[in-house]
Parts: C-alpha cells; structure tokens; sequence
C-alpha cells in the first residue's frame, strides 16, 4: 500500500460514484486490546459485501484522512485512513494503520464481490 | 511426554499453534505419532500488515495461507486441513453445526490426544468459541471413548479460576523447529521474532521459559 494521495484518492472515490458497488467497512482495536489493559474498552465494527450506491464521495482532513460517501438515502465514512492501493482486481483498498502500524481501519470498494 | 497414536490439534488462526505448542507438535512428530492440524480460519483479520504494510486486508489470507503451510512443514506435518471458516465470525457459527464440523474431524481421525483452546479462558471469542466447539463435540461421544483433551488457556484470570497447567511439557530439544515455525509466520511475528531474538541472545529466564515450556491444562468432563 501506499501512503494517501489525496487527490489520486479523490480521483478513484469519483470514478467510482453512481454504479453499484461492494463495500468493506471495518474498524478493530484487535481482539488482545482488553487483554493486555484491561482498562481499555475494546470496541470496533464490520460489515463485508454491503452493496450500495454512492452519488458523492469525500476525502477530507490533512492525514490521516476521513473519507465520506453519500447515497441517496444516507451515508458511509471512515475515520483514520492513512494508506491507499488500487489492487490488480481494480478495487480501490484503503486502510489506517495505527502508530505500530497495525490495521485499525478499513474502507474498501470493489465492483465485484470480495471473496 | 506420553506416546500418543494420533493427535488433532484444533485451532482457529495460522500462528495459534505456533506460541505455545508448535515444541509439543514437533515432539510428537520425531516420536513416529501422526498430527493432524485443524485450522479454522486463515486469519484474515490480522491486524499486523508488516511495518511498512506490505498486506492489504485483501491479500493477507493469501499470504497468511502461505505462511501456514510452510510453518506446517517447519513443524513436520503433514496432514493440514484449512476448514473455511472466516477469522472473527467463528463465535457467531451456530455451535451445534460447529461441534457437528468438529465430531466429524474426530470420528474420522479417532485421534488419541486432541489439542485446543481452554474455552472462557482463551481471550479470543474465536479460541473460546473453538475450544467450546470441540469440548461440546467430545461430549457426544461415550465417555469410553473419549480422547483426551489438552487445552491451551492465557487468560489473566486463568490460573486463579483453574489453577496451574497440569501438563508442563519441556521442548527445549526442540527450540530451533519452534522457532522455525514462528517465523514462518513472518507477516505477524517479524516484531516479535526480532525483540525475542534479542531477549535469547542475553539468555532472559522468562522469555527462555516461554519458549522452552509449553503448558497445558486437561479438560475435566465431569
């Protein structure tokens, strides 16, 4: 992966706008965060293959960055994104890797299903 | 260590084995005892992507599947079944369909030693739940018939709920295939091989005695 361009990211986010497309979303502090400091409030998210269509697309802050797509009746973002791919299957991959650069976020969009 | 006639070892991620029972799997193997490696998922959750990432969330299965493999020969088995299933979800299966998965493994293999996570005292919901899914299958069978059951607990609360592992396992003959087998791993070990290799080369007590004894607990049906 490569660290966010912001606007290659732009570029991609539109090239995809307006079609129907798959989308991962996933935040995680690992399953070991509570384990470790038991203090901590381990929290996170995961939806794989949500299949929905965007009509507007952002990417915002100076990094790490926050990415918003806006669909006809709501939205999706993510929060943290630092690196970027646009993998051999055209599917525009993006990640935020947290200061041990371990994945703590992750907005994919994909044309065809993910495995 | 006792002669065993098949092992099953049960677990949920590439890497679980590799921490703390990878010596035990080597022993058995140099003792002429088949091992078979059950492994769920193919971590595809990870969260190490290297430092720089050289995995994405797309790729790491792929890689993590790759990794698995040669820490399967790094250890000398040869009989390694990857179930399918997708890292993180493994609590949420339906638990008699997963213990159903799991009882046709040990009808199949008749195993006399199966190795797996203590259920409630493993962390992971994925080693919980795989620990539990195994434990519930065992308890189908007749008891006559049952294998034995190691399992692998690290919780902080652990010893003060089950007490201390009564199966303490020395594999120090055997510290350079384990050691073998953590790297294989290399896409969620690099870190940690490297301050090990540090912590080695000054002979520290606590990391030698983690990597030369591997502990169990054998799982008390009644």
């Amino acid at each position: 992966m490569d660290i966010v361009m912001k606007e290659q990211v732009q570029l991609a986010l539109d090239e995809r706008a307006n079609k129907d497309v798959y989308v991962h979303l996933e935040t995680t502090n690992g399953a070991y965060a509570s384990h470790f400091d038991e203090t901590f409030f381990s929290s996170g998210a995961y939806i794989r293959n949500a299949k929905l269509k965007y009509i507007h697309s952002k990417i915002a802050g100076n990094g790490p960055y926050r990415i918003g797509l806006k669909t006809d009746i709501g939205w999706v973002y993510a929060e943290g994104i630092t690196h970027y791919e646009i993998d051999e299957h055209d599917r525009l991959l993006m990640a935020g890797h947290d200061f041990n650069g371990k994945l703590a976020v992750s907005l994919e969009i994909s044309e065809t299903p993910f495995e | 260590m006792e002669k065993e006639r098949q092992v099953l070892v049960i677990f949920p991620h590439p890497d679980d084995e590799a921490f703390g029972v990878s010596g035990t799997i080597a022993k058995h193997i140099q003792n002429g005892t088949p091992v078979t490696y059950a492994c769920l998922t193919l971590g595809e959750m990870g969260r190490n992507m290297g430092d720089p990432p050289f995995a994405t969330r797309e790729s790491l299965p792929h890689i993590r599947k790759q990794e698995l493999q040669n820490a399967a020969k790094a250890m000398g088995i040869t009989d390694l079944r990857m179930l399918g299933y997708r890292d993180k979800t493994v609590e949420f299966e339906p638990e008699d369909k997963l213990a159903q998965h799991m009882g046709e493994l040990i009808k199949e293999l008749n195993p006399s030693l199966i190795i797996t996570f203590y259920p409630g005292y493993a962390v992971h919901p994925d080693h919980d739940a795989t620990g539990a899914a195994v434990i519930h299958a065992v308890k189908n069978l007749p008891e006559q018939q049952r294998p034995k059951v190691y399992c692998v607990a690290f919780s902080n609360n652990c010893e003060e709920e089950i007490g201390a592992a009564d199966i303490v396992h020395d594999v120090t003959e055997v510290a350079d295939i384990k050691l073998n087998t953590l790297k294989a791993h290399v896409s969620q070990t690099q870190l940690m091989i490297k301050e090990m290799e540090e912590s080695l080369k000054k002979q520290d007590p606590a990391v030698m005695a983690r990597i030369n004894q591997e502990r169990f607990w054998t799982y008390q049906f009644d």
